[in-house]
Formats: structure tokens, C-alpha cells, sequence
């Protein structure tokens, strides 16, 4: 048997012994994924038995070098890692930010004691983190964020807010925009820091929001102190790194519209099922024209869509540099899902109405809670205006 | 599934857009336009196309094809879009020749295709009537008479029909409009008797026929493929030509926008560069993503084909309807963003606007393609 072979069956195996029952198959909704960390959200029992079976084998970010928490698996078993979890319909044991966003930029931009400090805690699970840009002055205008930081010889005291923090209250570490040098020029004086959210004088607030859920924290900081150590790349020299996060972010919120539950809009004949349900049948089609005719531009766009993320994976491969794709895929790819939920929403008529109790099925109620959630897609992570922005100014070089 | 040219299709490709450019750029269409010349687009030029082999790029090695896929050929009409350059491709190798290659005889194939991989043939699809394409709705009848058929009916919209050295003509031989079943395929030669072909000038300075069939006896030896069952070989052969048209519309769509972005960098207003003012960046910018996004269907489409995906004609539906939408919306922006020398003559934008909208109703709306994909996916 060749080595190949051999890892091949070893991993049928493991799995086998190693993924419960009840992790396999698709997800209720993103609020069931594992989130790794302290906190318990999205945990149960399974899911958390399977995270730490695969943060202890490295194969949660498998092609990761094992000093910093992988399994140092080259492409072809990487391939046949996932191939055999695809198979069992295994669920992705941890939903982490830390491996979304900021292990790029650490591997990137860290020195390598920090690549050996934090990035094993996240390829495992073991810490969750969140993500301190925004701020209640610095939206879109994310450069002019106040949040200071500043120098007391061994260590630097953090004052300020953040907004729209994803998840704070259920995180145990922040990566963090301050100001550290305020008299610089505002894109100049931007440091990227890392610190716990344990530390004296952090507070978080959740914000409800419209889906009546609340994924999103204010986060205060009063005189914070952050060892020096914690301060990722050059003093002053954050904003690169920050803008290089904003692409990691958008590429992984594209990658998340709207894919890997299980409510029916989600996938694609789920669409349909709902056209069937709601607005009734006639001769094997979808009766009211004008909906079967709606829901064919929005699955035709979908097609169009993934063969585009398929051709940006193709041209990467043969080296054709990507540019600001991830630009394109969040404007697309958050905007596609929110007419997704529209029609969706339009097509269960006065069934979507409901806000819970009777008369309305859960299915129904999830639905509508997703459409409502959708909303934020276009505007968390660089609204679209600004994906626009960066279009025309980084693809198309029109001036400022 | 292939995404990316191959080397040897960037090659192609890159040979096909120095030739386009040296012997074809948008001076030649209008030139061709203002001579009202007869066959609609530059027989010289079709002359060194065929030289250069494009005639029989996708036609087997022993009609004297090249043997390659369609892809190469789209190449081809992705460069040929951009400067909006005509050709017979279509109407000769995509339409009708794929139909014969498909669905006829040795003898047939030997008369028709060896001659239109030489260039000696011309050749045309006589298969709409009325106003919109939409290929099962065949009112033209073809009965049995003798030892062959008798057709009658009047086809419009038929491409290069008034040059055509043959048509081929989609006729019922039972059934009613509508029905797959009963559509049979015959090659009429515009000489026979009753046979009357009209040429019509389109807005893109190229020509169409209406083609009137008032009882045309063809022998039996005409039919092309099983009588009753054209659809078998007409289906595969208009997904073909489709995917080609889909990529000649992305030349064209292409050439448009750069243009338009050129425009927006050098003209000036309150002193500065129209392409500044965010009112026209994010339409720019929202071009350029339904651009990408059509380039990738279309690519997806023509793989599919190639490769013999049993989703192709989903694939193909989806990638015209979205080029249509994307045509439409380019064509129109682009001269809105020109501003007043955008809608002269003198202008070249007005011609890509012009294209766009044949282009757009050729080989079925959007309308009609979003039915067609509903259908094939079972809704």
C-alpha cells in the first residue's frame, strides 16, 4: 500500500472512531457551530469532543507546521484529509476568527516567538478571538479610529471604545487597532495589539440587533495594560497590517454567505422547495411566473458566482495574482444572499411575517430572523459602498 | 473544470487579437457599414480567416478541421467581439455546420463541410419565425411528397441567409408548434424554385434574411439527421453556437467598458477627471463585477461542453442570459457615460451599443433562456 493509501485508510479510521454521530451532517444554523475557547457557545458535548480531538491531532488547521499547531501535511494529504471528512459529512469543528483573520497576518507580520505563543492556541481552539477595529467615530472611515494606546515604558495603557465587535462577550482575546501615535498622520499612527479580554478594565455590552439576536458587543477600555510583547509588527505600522486583515475578513465572509446550514434558503433546490410550498405548482412549475422567473436571475447569479470564486482558486494556482478579488466576492457575495432572503422572504408571503409563538413553523421563524440578520452583510466588513470604492480605485485605477 | 487558457489557447488567443488588430479594428465595421457592402461583413478578410484555419476549428481532421474544442473556437469570437469584427462563423460553422456535423450523412458532411473548412461554402440556419428566437416554435411545415418533401413557410432573422450557398431549414413534418417532436432538418438550396430570400440591413451594419418557402420540393436525400427528431441534433448544435455567441459578447462587452474607463480617466469637467466623481466610480466599479462574473459563467459553459457535462445546457442558458443583462447594461452605460459624442455617429461607442442589442436577441432573450434553465432544472 502506498504511503498515500496508507494515510488514507489510517484516516477513515480515526474518524470513524473520533467524529460523534452527531457532528456529522449539515448544520441547524451558524449559531451551532464551535466556537472554540473558554466560552461554551454553540457547545455541546459532541461538538466539543470533536474539537479537541482534532486540535490535539493538528488537523483542524492541517497544513499548518506543527510548531505552530498544525499537522505539517503536505497538499496531497491535505486532500485526502478533507476528502475523508467530506465524505463522512463531518462538520467543521471550530468557527475561529483567529484562523480566518488573524493567522495570516501573524504568519505574515509576527516575530516568531509570537508565531510560537498564540498561533497553536488557535489552530486548537483553545482561545477564541475577536476583532477591535471599529469604532462609534470610525466606520467606514476606519483610519480615524481615537481608541489610544499609550507608551508606559514596559507596557502600553489602552483607553477608547469599539464597535460592532463580533462576538466580544463570548471571546477571550482581542486583536485591536489603537492610536499610538496620535500626533501622526492618521493612517501613520495605527498599531495592531493583541491583548486579553480578561485584563482590568475591559467591558462589553451586547448590541441587540434587528434579527432580535445580538452577535455584536460595545467594548470599552479603561486604562488597559498591554505588555509590549503583544504588539504586532512595527510600532506606528499597523494600518498595513489592518487593511491586509480586511481581506482575509472579506474573503471569509463571502465564503460564509449563506453556505453550510441547513435552513432551507441556504441551499440552492431549498429555494425551491419554499417557490413549491408557497406559491404553489401548475404543470411541474413553479405557478406564479413572475416568482419561478426571480428565482432563476438569483440561482443563475449563483452559478455565476461560484464558477467566479472556482476561476479566482484556478488563477491563484498558476499564479496569477488575485488582486483585490476579495473585494468583489464580499460586495457579491453578501449582496446575492440578501436577495436570496428577499425573494425567499416575498415568497412565504405573510408566513414570514411571524416573530415566534404560533401560527408560524421554526422553519419559518428562522427564515425570517435570517433575512433580518442579512441585512448587516452589506455593511459589516467594509459596506458595499466601500468594496465600490476600492474597485474603481485598486482594479479600475480611477482617480481620486 | 478548466477556468484558465490553456498555454496553447493563450497563444491562440494572442495570435487571433494581432490579426484582429492589424487587419480588423472598428474602422473596418464601419467602413463596411457605409459601402453598404453586399455580404455584411469583408470577404477578404474571411478569405485569411480560413487561411489561418478558423473556419474549421472545431470540424474533424478528415473534413480538413482542426479537431479542437470549443473553446478555441470562442477564442476566436472573444476577439473578433472586441472590434466588433463580422464573420460567417456562426451562421456557416456554429449553426448550420454543427447541425450537418451532428446529424448528417458521410455524403453530406463530405459536400457541406469539407467546402466550408476551405471556405468555398457558406452556409445558414433557417430556423426562427416571428420576432423572438424560441426553436420548438417551427410553424413551417414540411410534407411528404413524392420522393422527398414539399416546405412550406416564411423564416426570419436567418444569419447570412442572403450569401448562404445552402440554408437549412427547420421544418415540422408533424406535430404542432411547440412540440419537440416532428421537426426535421433539410438543406434547401436557395435556387430551387419557390425559394425567396430577402435581405435585410440591421443597426450593426450587418445583414439577415427573411427566407418565404412557398411550395419548395427538396428530395428526400435533403434531410438531415431522423425525420421528426431535428431537435436530437438541432439542441446540442444551438448550445454550441450559443457558447460562442456568449464569448464574442464577451469581446464586445469588454472593448465597451475599457473604452468607457479610458473615457472617465481623460475627459475632464470642474476641472478635474469625470472618473472622480463617485456617481460614476461605483457604476464603473458594479460594470466591472458583472463583467467577471459573466466571463466565468461563459468559461464554466464552454468547459461543460467540452467535456460533455450532462449540465452544459443549463450551463449555456445561464451564461447567455447573464451576457445579455450585462451587454444591456454595459451598452447602455457606456454611452451615457461618454455624454453627448456618445450618441454621434462619429463615435465608436454607439456602434458596441448598437451590436449589443442583436447580439441580445440572437439565439434567445434573457426571458427565454431563464424559462429554458427553469425548465431543465425541473420548476
Amino acid at each position: 500500500m502506498s504511503d498515500i493509501e496508507h494515510f488514507r485508510s489510517e484516516t477513515r479510521d480515526w474518524l470513524e472512531a473520533n467524529c460523534p454521530a452527531a457532528m456529522r451532517g449539515p448544520l441547524g444554523s451558524t449559531d451551532d457551530l464551535e466556537w472554540g475557547g473558554r466560552g461554551a457557545q454553540g457547545r455541546t458535548d459532541d461538538s466539543k469532543r470533536w474539537l479537541d480531538a482534532m486540535g490535539e491531532r493538528g488537523w483542524i488547521c492541517p497544513d499548518w507546521p506543527a510548531e505552530y499547531g498544525g499537522a505539517g501535511l503536505d497538499p496531497e494529504h491535505a486532500r485526502v484529509l478533507s476528502d475523508e471528512l467530506r465524505r463522512i459529512q463531518a462538520r467543521q469543528p471550530l468557527l475561529s476568527f483567529g484562523i480566518a483573520m488573524l493567522s495570516p497576518v501573524l504568519m505574515e507580520f509576527g516575530n516568531e516567538e509570537q508565531k510560537r505563543r498564540f498561533l497553536p492556541d488557535i489552530a486548537s481552539g483553545r482561545i477564541a478571538w475577536c476583532q477591535g477595529y471599529s469604532e462609534p467615530g470610525a466606520g467606514s472611515d476606519l483610519a480615524s479610529l481615537q481608541t489610544r494606546a499609550e507608551d508606559r515604558g514596559d507596557h502600553y495603557l489602552v483607553n477608547g471604545q469599539k464597535i460592532w465587535t463580533s462576538y466580544a462577550d463570548k471571546s477571550d482575546w482581542i486583536f485591536c487597532l489603537v492610536r499610538t501615535e496620535p500626533d501622526a498622520k492618521k493612517h501613520d499612527g495605527i498599531s495592531f495589539l493583541l491583548f486579553d479580554m480578561q485584563s482590568p478594565g475591559v467591558t462589553v455590552s451586547p448590541i441587540q440587533l434587528i434579527s432580535g439576536r445580538s452577535p455584536f458587543c460595545q467594548t470599552f477600555f479603561q486604562d488597559v495594560e498591554v505588555p509590549k510583547d503583544q504588539l504586532i509588527g512595527p510600532r506606528g505600522g499597523g494600518w498595513t497590517i489592518a487593511k491586509r486583515l480586511l481581506q482575509h475578513e472579506r474573503a471569509m465572509i463571502s465564503s460564509l454567505s449563506g453556505v453550510g446550514t441547513s435552513s432551507p434558503s441556504a441551499n440552492r433546490s431549498g429555494s425551491i422547495e419554499i417557490a413549491r410550498k408557497y406559491c404553489g405548482e401548475r404543470d411541474g412549475k413553479i405557478a406564479d411566473p413572475i416568482a419561478r422567473d426571480r428565482l432563476t436571475q438569483i440561482r443563475m447569479d449563483e452559478y455565476s458566482f461560484s464558477a467566479t470564486l472556482r476561476r479566482a482558486g484556478e488563477e491563484a494556482k498558476v499564479g496569477i495574482p488575485p488582486g483585490p478579488a476579495s473585494s468583489i466576492f464580499k460586495l457579491y457575495g453578501t449582496e446575492l444572499n440578501q436577495r436570496r432572503h428577499e425573494i425567499i422572504v416575498e415568497m412565504m408571503g405573510t408566513q414570514a411575517l411571524g416573530w415566534e409563538g404560533e401560527g408560524f413553523s421554526e422553519t419559518e421563524l428562522q427564515e425570517t430572523r435570517e433575512w433580518l440578520r442579512s441585512k448587516g452583510n452589506s455593511i459589516e466588513g467594509g459596506t458595499s459602498e466601500i468594496q465600490l470604492n476600492v474597485i474603481a480605485k485598486r482594479v479600475l485605477g480611477l482617480p481620486d | 473544470m478548466a477556468m484558465v487558457l490553456s498555454e496553447e489557447q493563450a497563444l491562440l488567443q494572442q495570435t487571433a487579437r494581432e490579426f484582429i488588430d492589424e487587419n480588423s479594428p472598428v474602422s473596418a465595421l464601419r467602413q463596411l457599414r457605409d459601402s453598404a457592402a453586399p455580404a455584411g461583413f469583408d470577404r477578404g478578410l474571411w478569405e485569411q480567416m480560413v487561411e489561418l484555419g478558423w473556419s474549421g476549428v472545431t470540424l474533424p481532421e478528415e473534413l480538413g478541421g482542426m479537431a479542437l474544442g470549443w473553446l478555441e473556437l470562442a477564442v476566436l469570437f472573444e476577439e473578433c467581439g472586441r472590434t466588433l469584427t463580422a464573420h460567417p462563423l456562426l451562421s456557416t460553422v456554429a449553426l448550420a455546420g454543427e447541425c450537418v456535423a451532428r446529424g448528417g450523412s458521410d455524403a453530406q458532411k463530405q459536400e457541406q463541410l469539407g467546402p466550408v473548412a476551405a471556405g468555398k461554402r457558406l452556409l445558414a440556419l433557417a430556423l426562427q419565425e416571428g420576432a423572438h428566437h424560441d426553436p420548438l416554435q417551427v410553424a413551417t411545415t414540411a410534407q411528404v411528397h413524392s420522393d422527398g418533401y414539399r416546405l412550406h413557410g416564411t423564416k426570419t432573422q436567418v444569419l447570412d441567409g442572403h450569401v448562404a450557398d445552402e440554408l437549412l431549414v427547420v421544418a415540422r413534418s408533424s406535430g404542432e408548434p411547440g412540440e419537440r417532436d416532428g421537426l426535421s432538418l433539410l438543406l434547401v438550396d436557395p435556387a430551387t424554385p419557390g425559394v425567396r430570400v430577402t435581405r435585410s440591413a440591421m443597426i450593426d451594419g450587418r445583414n439577415s434574411a427573411t427566407v418565404e418557402l412557398e411550395s419548395v420540393d427538396v428530395s428526400g436525400g435533403c434531410l438531415v439527421g431522423k425525420v421528426g427528431r431535428g431537435a436530437d441534433v438541432l439542441e446540442p448544435a444551438l448550445d454550441r453556437a450559443t457558447a460562442v455567441l456568449c464569448a464574442e459578447m464577451l469581446g464586445t462587452m469588454t472593448a465597451a467598458f475599457e473604452k468607457t474607463i479610458e473615457y472617465l480617466k481623460t475627459r475632464e469637467q470642474f476641472g478635474v477627471a469625470i472618473g472622480s466623481f463617485q456617481g460614476l466610480k461605483h457604476r464603473a466599479a458594479q460594470m466591472f463585477v458583472e463583467l467577471e462574473l459573466s466571463r466565468s459563467i461563459v468559461l464554466d459553459a464552454l468547459s461543460a461542453l467540452d467535456q460533455g457535462s450532462d449540465r452544459a445546457p443549463q450551463l449555456v442558458s445561464c451564461a447567455k442570459a447573464r451576457c445579455n443583462d450585462t451587454i444591456f447594461l454595459i451598452g447602455n452605460e457606456a454611452v451615457q457615460m461618454h455624454g453627448g459624442i456618445g450618441v454621434t455617429d462619429e463615435e465608436d461607442i454607439g456602434l458596441y451599443l448598437k451590436r449589443a442589442r442583436v447580439v441580445q436577441f440572437t439565439l434567445g432573450n434573457s426571458a427565454y433562456h431563464r424559462d429554458r434553465f427553469a425548465r431543465l432544472e425541473g420548476y
